[in-house]
């Protein structure tokens, strides 16, 4: 399958393409300057694999949480391809990619995501590792105050995103000894986009151009 | 003639404007959708609503204009989207969708300022003006009179210094209670209106200069309404008053404008272009001084997809084209 993959929801800006199997990435932090960059990028991959968009078979997109601006630059994208080559799209959450790649990265198999949402909220989503390699929400992701977020059973959590370099000392607080340690400095990239989106493709779990849109989970905008 | 079709994409603001232009057989098929409702409740356009809306409705809209002019997708030569100015996050929804899709079926896009769309409007009727002329380009966001020589070659005569034309029609309109938008609403009650109840000034007439100013006016009308009688008739006879008032004023502009460029095509664009009072006293600068006044029809007067699709035309006829990384514009002036 030659599916490819965008995601602009954070500060990073990825884009990766699968050949049956075989992955292509770029990725770089560049704050505002997603829509001058995603498209080149693409470009480029495509270039580098002697393929023309209209030969893909399918594609997917960081459907959110994150910024508003960022989840529409990537799903106006991908509503253009998926448009124009007459292809499914796979919307993904950007909570499940950061959790797909601790695993795929450090080999962590619990991971509770948190995205800095501003406004003294967090994007949330707690995520383990099923028997086929794919991380799994657990309950629904939320966006919620850092002292409002629902907390796992069990211990030896690793926490991943960027909410937990702004929110450390209340999430510390309320997880006490349930997790590990934390990486902040962690965006939703492409590549760890790509094996959600081959496992929703099997389970037909995708849409149609038009159908793709953000799942902003923040809501009250006026 | 090259062949050359279009496919035009608008999301700068409220609506959702997608259209296919033919070089051959001209405007092929035309789809809007509108958020007037969704922003009624707010009393004006709420940016990150309007930007959520063009998300869902653009692929559907794209859909039918291809289905309605019989268009199979290698029939498209080009795609052109409103990049600026206006609502960012509106803007980019269009921009990122027209892009990407050219990209896809590996054709050209070009970027297109929302202003030049309006500018090129009339050419979709017949008869079209030709060059050069003067456009009176009149709307919610903007009230600019522009010296049109050629295609890209505009030069900025006159502005409003303050609120836009329609700006103050709606503001008037939400003072006496007509909702929103209500500067169409305003325009119906002063139908009901006496001429000679009230008179309003005519702000920056007599200046030297285009520019005008159209927040005074909006201040008369408060207190105006605020010291009357606050009845029906009233409300009509203040509607009355400050439609003639900034009608008169632009008049008196464009008559200045088409003294001092010696040009006698007059063009006339944007969503208060459809004000029927404003046509008719255009219309005098024909018997007076000899004036041709060009409008759009009045579906294309407002925002729209077709003014898109043909001055991307224009310009992808004249090999141009933006490049993969897009952007949008909020800010972007017109003239060269």
């Amino acid at each position: 399958m030659k599916l490819l993959a965008l995601d602009t929801s954070t500060e990073a800006c990825s884009c990766a393409l699968s050949i049956d199997g075989e992955i292509r990435f770029r990725s770089v932090v560049a704050p505002q300057k997603h829509a001058e960059l995603i498209l080149p990028m693409a470009d480029e991959l495509l270039a580098e694999a002697d393929l023309l968009p209209i030969q893909l078979d399918g594609i997917a997109f960081g459907r959110g949480p994150g910024s508003f601006t960022g989840l529409r630059i990537a799903c106006g994208v991908v509503q253009g391809i998926a448009l124009g080559a007459d292809i499914p799209v796979a919307p993904i959450s950007s909570l499940a990619t950061l959790a797909q790649a601790a695993y795929l990265d450090e080999g962590h198999q619990r991971v509770l995501t948190a995205i800095d949402a501003r406004m003294q909220e967090i994007y949330w989503g707690i995520y383990l590792l099923d028997n086929q390699a794919i991380m799994q929400c657990q309950g629904q992701e939320l966006v919620c105050s850092p002292d409002a977020i629902t907390i796992p059973e069990n211990d030896n959590w690793q926490g991943v995103g960027s909410g937990w370099g702004s929110y450390a000392d209340r999430l510390h607080v309320q997880l006490m000894q349930k997790i590990n340690s934390y990486q902040a400095i962690r965006y939703p990239q492409a590549n760890a986009m790509i094996p959600l989106a081959l496992a929703a493709f099997a389970k037909n779990q995708v849409v149609a151009a038009e159908q793709a849109l953000p799942i902003y989970l923040r809501n009250k905008v006026v | 003639m090259k062949k050359l079709r279009v496919l035009g994409i608008e999301t700068s603001c409220d609506e959702t404007g997608i259209a296919i232009y033919d070089a051959e057989q001209g405007l092929l098929s035309h789809a809007l959708y509108s958020q007037i409702e969704l922003h009624a409740a707010y009393g004006g356009v709420v940016p990150e609503l309007a930007s959520r809306d063009h998300v869902r409705r653009i692929v559907p809209l794209i859909h039918q204009v291809l289905h309605e002019s019989h268009t199979h997708y290698q029939q498209i030569d080009g795609i052109a989207y409103t990049a600026g100015p206006g609502l960012i996050g509106a803007l980019l929804v269009g921009v990122a969708v027209g892009r990407s899709l050219a990209w896809t079926w590996q054709i050209p896009a070009v970027a297109v300022h929302h202003m030049e769309g309006h500018l090129l409007a009339p050419m979709l009727e017949t008869p079209a003006p030709s060059f050069p002329f003067v456009a009176l380009l009149v709307s919610g966001g903007h009230t600019q009179l522009i010296e049109v020589t050629a295609i890209g070659q505009y030069k900025l005569l006159g502005e409003s210094l303050d609120d836009a034309a329609g700006e103050a029609f709606d503001k008037v309109a939400k003072l006496l209670g007509l909702g929103y938008p209500g500067g169409p609403a305003l325009a119906r009650l002063a139908t009901q209106g006496n001429s000679n109840t009230y008179h309003f000034p005519r702000p920056m007439i007599n200046r030297p200069g285009l520019d005008f100013s159209f927040s005074g006016l909006k201040t008369f009308a408060l207190n105006t309404w605020q010291n009357s009688a606050q009845d029906d008739q009233t409300k009509a006879d203040i509607a009355k008053a400050f439609e003639d008032a900034v009608i008169d004023t632009l008049l008196i502009k464009c008559r200045r404008a088409l003294q001092q460029t010696q040009l006698t095509t007059l063009v006339i664009a944007g969503g208060v272009s459809a004000n029927q009072q404003l046509r008719q006293r255009l219309a005098t600068l024909n018997s007076e001084m000899g004036i041709t006044v060009y409008y759009p029809r009045p579906e294309f007067c407002t925002d729209n997809g077709a003014m898109i699709a043909y001055a991307g035309y224009v310009h992808l006829a004249n090999g141009e084209s933006s490049p993969l990384g897009f952007r949008a514009y909020p800010r972007w002036a017109l003239s060269s």
